[in-house]
């Protein structure tokens, strides 16, 4: 926040604190999905701006990757198109650092950036210097959805080494209590609760049992907790948002982003929507 | 069985670990919502192989329905041919459906079923083992779906009709190259809905930890019953043995006896052979242990080809069973540690070396197995007109007519 706005040092960026400086103490967070590189690099920074500017309290973006295995239509179709723009890890780390840096030169710092990436193009790109790019980029965190944390020792021992990012780990339905205990023991940031068995994207209800699992995460850990996967309009989002600290709306923002206008009043709605859950 | 070689066995060769790691290669590398069921299925699986009954109920079945065991059978016209001394050809394509498939898919349905799951899923790439899946689920009375991509629909359509004859429900997957890699990513999304009722089984020695354990368990027939075929034969054991690798579930299948029951000092050169395609200089091949880099794909570390961004690669081979861009894990480890060479097979040797066994001993394989065939001209300028080959054909070539005549094979 206080840093001199020619030579944003990614110490001062405003979230020095990590993700978790995204979530308010009062309310939910609303934390944004885009897809870097897509429909191009130009008008993905364009959203990463309109999303930052309509209220987006934490932002996730994807890292395009060609075998998707989480994701559901959306966001793989959104990933091919990034890809066959040539974007990448590197290409992300790139687009993320130019957001990071612009908006800590200006009025409105950047929420925290957290990026969404399957496991390989982090081990193809070097788990510590992948590690060391995020940092000296500004992201303060990772969610890597095919790296549970029993696996993740390795990067785990990356980014202690960089100093960043926080890791984010996703727990679902099906996980036990030992397993949201073990998530629990490994997560920095926040803990990404997963909805519903299955896929991302759009669905048209929230899954049954939604808050006696959010509470069952809530027990197991301190973090914040997210819930994401299937919300796509904002009288859900505001439904979780009575239930859980963050709401991570992807595939329904994605399916906009062509548009960084739409994108924008659609984060706009999102965003009023979740601030006004618990009023 | 064959502890006649080597009674304190299990200290030649053990791996995978506890966590399911083959050396580096191997792991758990999936959503957190299956790891659960993966949890499960190991816990599931040991129980099983500590209960008599289920051993006797799979053996039983392996003898009686699947054909076990297949004969090893001595192919002399074939040995003159290619100036080997002998040549031995495991007949895997005589086991019912005509693939090795069966071994695995019957062992994972009777465990299926021992979960009390109902329901199962397979991928399926040439098809061999969708069918095969299709047909332990009617054995035993489960609900059957079957992931396969749209290409291999078209180039594989008899067996497609076989399994929709068979009761399975057939998936067509028409995302990326509609092949294997996709049919598994299609597999392996489903699974993750559908975890708690769906019985995903797994066609190859790949995926998370416990399955490339597991499909090797179920495999391990193959080469236990060659090395006790092999006592009272002229050389009781040979110089090399050979299998084809795609995901490598026949090659490990055939190989992990030799590896866990001989010393080092004693094994046979073990050679698997993957498709070279059009050949490994170009971008069309499925070779992963030649060409590829270690990375992870569909749950696991192991070879991959991939891009520079880590995508994966398309592979692309002659054969819908090889045309998968990574390999079983426990195939990259035995690569590191030199335990098995793996060389890779192009489309042009295969078709020659299918025509070959075709016409001189009568016998029709797989595209697949035929990449294994010819490695025995390499093998004999190799190890000399002397040498005993043993050849893993781990299935039949019906399924290939219209490639192997789009091919040019046998024209009027």
């Amino acid at each position: 926040m206080g840093s001199e706005p020619d030579t944003p040092s990614t110490r001062d960026l405003g979230f020095v604190g990590g993700l978790g400086g995204g979530f308010p103490a009062e309310r939910a967070a609303l934390v944004v999905y885009l897809m870097a590189g897509y429909p191009d690099r130009e008008t993905s920074l364009a959203a990463l701006h309109a999303v930052a500017d309509a209220g987006a309290d934490v932002i996730e973006l994807g890292v395009p990757f060609g075998d998707p295995v989480a994701d559901g239509p959306v966001i793989a179709e959104a990933a091919k198109v990034a890809r066959e723009g040539g974007f990448g890890l590197a290409e992300t780390i790139g687009l993320a650092a130019e957001f990071i840096a612009s908006r800590a030169a200006g009025r409105h710092p950047a929420p925290p950036v957290a990026l969404m990436t399957y496991l390989n193009p982090l081990m193809r790109f070097g788990l510590p210097r992948a590690a060391a790019a995020l940092a000296e980029a500004g992201v303060a965190g990772v969610i890597v959805p095919d790296m549970p944390p029993d696996s993740a020792a390795p990067w785990l021992a990356a980014t202690a080494a960089a100093g960043a990012p926080e890791t984010v780990f996703l727990v679902a339905p099906t996980s036990t209590p030992e397993r949201l205990a073990t998530v629990a023991a490994s997560a920095s940031g926040f803990v990404y609760a997963v909805s519903t068995t299955g896929i991302t994207g759009e669905r048209a209800e929230l899954a049954a049992g939604l808050e006696a699992f959010v509470a069952r995460v809530r027990e197991a850990t301190t973090l914040p907790v997210a819930v994401g996967f299937g919300i796509s309009e904002p009288a859900q989002a505001a439904e979780v948002a009575r239930m859980a600290d963050g709401v991570v709306v992807g595939s329904a923002v994605v399916r906009r982003q062509g548009d960084p206008r739409a994108v924008g009043e659609f984060v706009a709605a999102l965003a009023e929507a979740v601030r006004s859950a618990r009023g | 069985m064959s502890d006649v070689f080597l009674p304190s066995a299990e200290l030649a060769y053990s791996s995978p670990d506890a966590k399911g790691f083959f050396g580096p290669y191997g792991g758990t590398f999936v959503p957190e919502t299956v790891v659960p069921a993966l949890a499960e299925l190991a816990e599931a699986f040991e129980a099983a192989l500590d209960d008599p009954s289920f051993a006797e109920e799979y053996t039983t079945l392996l003898a009686d329905y699947v054909g076990r065991p297949t004969p090893l059978y001595r192919a002399d016209r074939l040995a003159a041919e290619v100036g080997l001394g002998a040549v031995y050809l495991k007949r895997e394509d005589l086991t019912h459906t005509g693939a090795h498939k069966i071994n695995n898919t019957v062992g994972q349905a009777l465990l299926a079923r021992r979960m009390g799951k109902l329901r199962v899923i397979a991928e399926t790439g040439a098809g061999q083992h969708g069918v095969a899946t299709a047909t332990a689920a009617a054995l035993l009375g489960l609900e059957c779906v079957v992931f396969m991509g749209t290409e291999d629909i078209r180039r594989q359509s008899l067996n497609v009709y076989k399994m929709r004859l068979l009761g399975a429900e057939v998936v067509p997957v028409a995302d990326g190259t509609g092949t294997l890699a996709d049919a598994v990513t299609a597999a392996l999304r489903h699974w993750v809905e559908r975890v708690e009722d769906t019985f995903y089984v797994l066609g190859s020695a790949v995926g998370p930890h416990p399955y490339p354990a597991m499909v090797r368990e179920f495999q391990k027939v193959i080469g236990e019953e060659t090395l006790v075929q092999l006592q009272g034969r002229e050389a009781p054991l040979p110089d090399a043995v050979v299998a084809c690798i795609g995901g490598g579930s026949n090659a490990i299948g055939m190989f992990y006896p030799f590896l866990r029951d001989l010393p080092a000092g004693r094994r046979p050169l073990l050679v698997g052979a993957e498709a070279a395609g059009l050949g490994v200089e170009t971008d069309k091949h499925g070779a992963a242990l030649t060409k590829g880099s270690p990375g992870v794909l569909h749950g696991f570390y192991s070879y991959l080809l991939q891009d520079d961004a880590g995508n994966p690669l398309e592979a692309y081979s002659i054969s819908a069973g090889l045309d998968y861009p990574g390999v079983g894990p426990e195939h990259s480890y035995l690569k590191d540690e030199g335990l098995v060479r793996y060389e890779a097979v192009t489309d042009a040797e295969a078709l020659d070396a299918f025509a070959l066994l075709t016409r001189t001993e009568g016998i029709i394989p797989a595209i697949e197995s035929s990449h294994a065939l010819a490695m025995l001209p390499r093998l004999a300028a190799e190890l000399g007109p002397e040498a005993t080959v043993v050849v893993n054909v781990s299935g039949r070539g019906d399924k290939d007519m219209d490639i192997v005549r789009e091919a040019g094979l046998g024209g009027e």
